[in-house]
């Protein structure tokens, strides 16, 4: 039985491409009890040891309705409150980005899975990365969790963070 | 004459003159902003910036210039002029920077006849060759024509920052961005690099003051001084609204002017990392 993981292991990394790696992401949204609760914006991306930003993984805001009229205020409006993310990235960007954005997201946790290399998001060179996760909420705060990880890894690993505002708890699991 | 005919005196600029303690400053709502966006703009002179309690800024067409990211002239929408500051708008069609700059350029002649000292032209009125030969008389005394170019200036950028709308002009005091102008944030120093006609201008003074001076006991103005190629480099205390300005006297004046008044004010925006 010694060695059924490690020849399971073997058939996994046979089965996926070389460069595809799993990353499993956590995010919860606190509840507020405030008076005026708008769902925060929250993006999350990987950025390297230079800041330039290796992966885009998501972007809740409120997306352009269909309907609207030409002069509502559209929800890309406070994307730039999104500070970090709108320097590292969501200023040279056109939205919406497939498969990144989306609507906000509810008080709770959230878990979403992507694979690296895989589709639009590119695989990792080896070396030292961040997962950021930034939240923004209109009459509300800001909040920038950071998770530092090193690439590649070996075996599975999971990295957590804690917001205190605006974010609760992050993790990353990452799968080689 | 191409230029003296251009020269226009603005009356509010006289106040800000004849009471040097005077500055003036120009104040964006936002300056990093999603293409599309409204910005709108507060313009006054004041003793220190971005306090209201002096007098708002005459701005017309002839010396309120805002330039798109592409090198076209925006105009300014719902200009409006106010007991203490004025006031207009901007919508951020285009993705990249945009420059509002205020550029007061003229001459001024003064003079002495008996014990009273003279001012040339009044309050509005546009500086000619012509007319300052018949409005000075033959006994007048130490007749000075001053040439001045006063240029303000701030930023406000859509999207990505670029240098589309921030070509030098060639002409005064100006300001480059090294570090681009819309990209600063109080961690990281921030080099800009000075210009006298197009040229890097050395050795020039640059005072910088943070928003909330009513807040705090002092000024707290930082001093920079250009290098050799005219650059400079500022640490900031914190992020918020910056006003800066450098002036410079010299005798490059184009006739019948003898000598330059010049001087660049900036006003940046830093924001928190």
């Amino acid at each position: 039985m010694r060695y059924a993981p490690l020849s399971l292991l073997l058939c996994l990394a046979w089965a996926l491409p070389a460069s595809a790696a799993q990353l499993d992401l956590s995010i919860e949204i606190p509840r507020l009890s405030v008076a005026q609760y708008h769902r925060p914006y929250v993006a999350a991306w990987i950025e390297n040891d230079s800041r330039k930003v290796a992966a885009n993984l998501l972007v809740w805001y409120q997306q352009d309705r269909p309907g609207e009229s030409a002069n509502a205020e559209k929800g890309s409006k406070w994307l730039p409150d999104l500070r970090q993310w709108w320097r590292r990235s969501g200023r040279a960007l056109s939205m919406p980005i497939d498969g990144v954005s989306a609507a906000t997201r509810p008080a709770g946790k959230h878990s979403l899975s992507f694979r690296l290399g895989h589709g639009d998001l590119p695989a990792l060179k080896p070396g030292q990365y961040k997962l950021r996760v930034e939240a923004a909420r209109e009459e509300g705060g800001r909040e920038l969790v950071d998770i530092p990880f090193t690439w590649p890894i070996n075996a599975t690993r999971t990295v957590k963070a804690q917001g205190n505002s605006e974010l609760g708890a992050v993790s990353l699991t990452l799968a080689p | 004459m191409k230029f003296i005919s251009s020269a226009v005196l603005i009356a509010a600029l006289l106040t800000p003159f004849a009471a040097p303690a005077h500055d003036t400053w120009l104040l964006p709502s936002k300056t990093v902003l999603a293409t599309g966006q409204w910005v709108t703009l507060d313009a006054a002179a004041s003793t220190l910036p971005f306090i209201k309690d002096h007098a708002p800024l005459r701005l017309n067409d002839d010396n309120l210039h805002i330039t798109a990211p592409d090198g076209t002239a925006v105009a300014a929408q719902n200009l409006a002029t106010g007991k203490l500051r004025s006031t207009f708008d901007l919508q951020l069609t285009q993705d990249g920077t945009y420059k509002i700059a205020v550029i007061y350029e003229g001459m001024m002649a003064s003079w002495q006849d008996g014990d009273q000292r003279h001012r040339w032209p009044p309050r509005g009125s546009r500086f000619s060759a012509e007319g300052l030969a018949k409005a000075v008389p033959k006994d007048a005394r130490n007749l000075r024509v001053t040439q001045m170019i006063r240029r303000m200036e701030t930023y406000v950028t859509a999207g990505e920052p670029d240098t589309g709308a921030l070509k030098p002009q060639g002409h005064g005091l100006e300001l480059v961005p090294v570090t681009p102008f819309n990209d600063l944030y109080s961690d990281e120093p921030a080099t800009f690099q000075l210009l006298l006609d197009g040229k890097p201008a050395p050795n020039q003074t640059v005072e910088v003051i943070a928003d909330g001076v009513r807040y705090r006991d002092a000024v707290n103005e930082i001093t920079r001084t250009s290098d050799k190629d005219g650059h400079f480099s500022i640490n900031w205390p914190g992020p918020g609204m910056y006003w800066l300005k450098t002036s410079l006297r010299d005798d490059k004046a184009t006739k019948p002017a003898s000598e330059r008044n010049l001087s660049f004010t900036g006003i940046l925006e830093v924001l928190s990392p």
